[in-house]
């Protein structure tokens, strides 16, 4: 086992870490602004790590090109849907809600 | 519009339309090559009818070269901001403030500003909710997110890669 599988493994893992993390957060956030920002660890921490992950483990040959399109569409489209939501969520009147939260 | 313009944009829409068919296609024989040219040139006679090509350079946009280093700069700024919003979501007090703040863009062209928007939306714990001329709309989880957008550094640096 190469120097560079062991990166790739130690990168894919703690990208699957991240897609928990951020789904642990969608969960236990209070509404749906700040369950978004929840999600968007996932949209990029999540994928940027296991793509990354991925291309070290292909080596360098189409398969890394075609990662990193899709890298680089995810990281184009990912803030546009957030911020559709967010946006149509806003104007249809769902209150975020603001300040410290009682405990 | 001079014709030689208008030939450079095609042959770059071609250019650009069989270097992606090679990178992803992977398979060099006559048959896929042969496909591949046909829908290139389907897709470009299309385009052509629909009048789709841009013949003209926008007059202020983002200069790609000046876009690498934000680029970086954009992913250790991602990357540290996500470390803080998984200590928030793993703390068990879920330290949060919520709140909604106004912030002015200084970019003076459309894209930059979709850019500097996206960028803000990008990085965990702000969101871009809404955009008015220049002034953006954030939703940020805490504090260290509007601290951030307060310092002004992401404006600046989007501007800085703005052709004048």
């Amino acid at each position: 086992m190469s120097l560079i599988n062991i990166i790739s493994y130690l990168l894919i893992f703690t990208g699957a870490l991240a897609i928990i993390v951020g789904l642990l957060g969608v969960f236990r956030m209070p509404d749906f602004f700040t369950r978004l920002h929840a999600a968007s660890v996932i949209d990029t921490m999540g994928t940027m790590l296991v793509l990354v992950g991925l291309m070290l483990y292909s080596g360098f040959n189409l398969v890394t090109v075609k990662l990193l399109l899709i890298l680089i569409f995810i990281l184009i489209t990912a803030p546009a849907a957030a911020h559709a939501l967010a946006k149509s969520a806003l104007h249809g009147g769902v209150k975020p809600v603001l300040g410290k939260e009682e405990q | 519009m001079s014709d030689r313009i208008k030939y450079l944009h095609i042959t770059g829409l071609i250019i650009s339309q069989a270097v992606l068919w090679l990178l992803l296609s992977g398979h060099y024989t006559p048959l896929l090559l042969g496909l591949g040219s046909i829908s290139i040139i389907l897709v470009t006679i299309i385009s052509l009818r629909m009048n789709l090509i841009v013949y003209h350079q926008p007059e202020i946009g983002l200069q790609i070269l000046n876009f690498i280093p934000y680029g970086f700069w954009l992913l250790v700024e991602i990357l540290k901001s996500n470390i803080d919003v998984c200590k928030r979501i793993l703390n068990p007090s879920l330290p949060i403030n919520p709140s909604l703040i106004t912030i002015k863009a200084s970019q003076r062209s459309e894209l930059a500003t979709v850019a500097f928007a996206n960028s803000i939306t990008l990085t965990p714990g702000t969101i871009a909710i809404d955009v008015n001329g220049n002034m953006i709309e954030v939703h940020s989880l805490a504090d260290v997110g509007i601290e951030g957008l307060e310092t002004d550094e992401m404006n600046k640096r989007v501007k800085q890669a703005e052709i004048e």
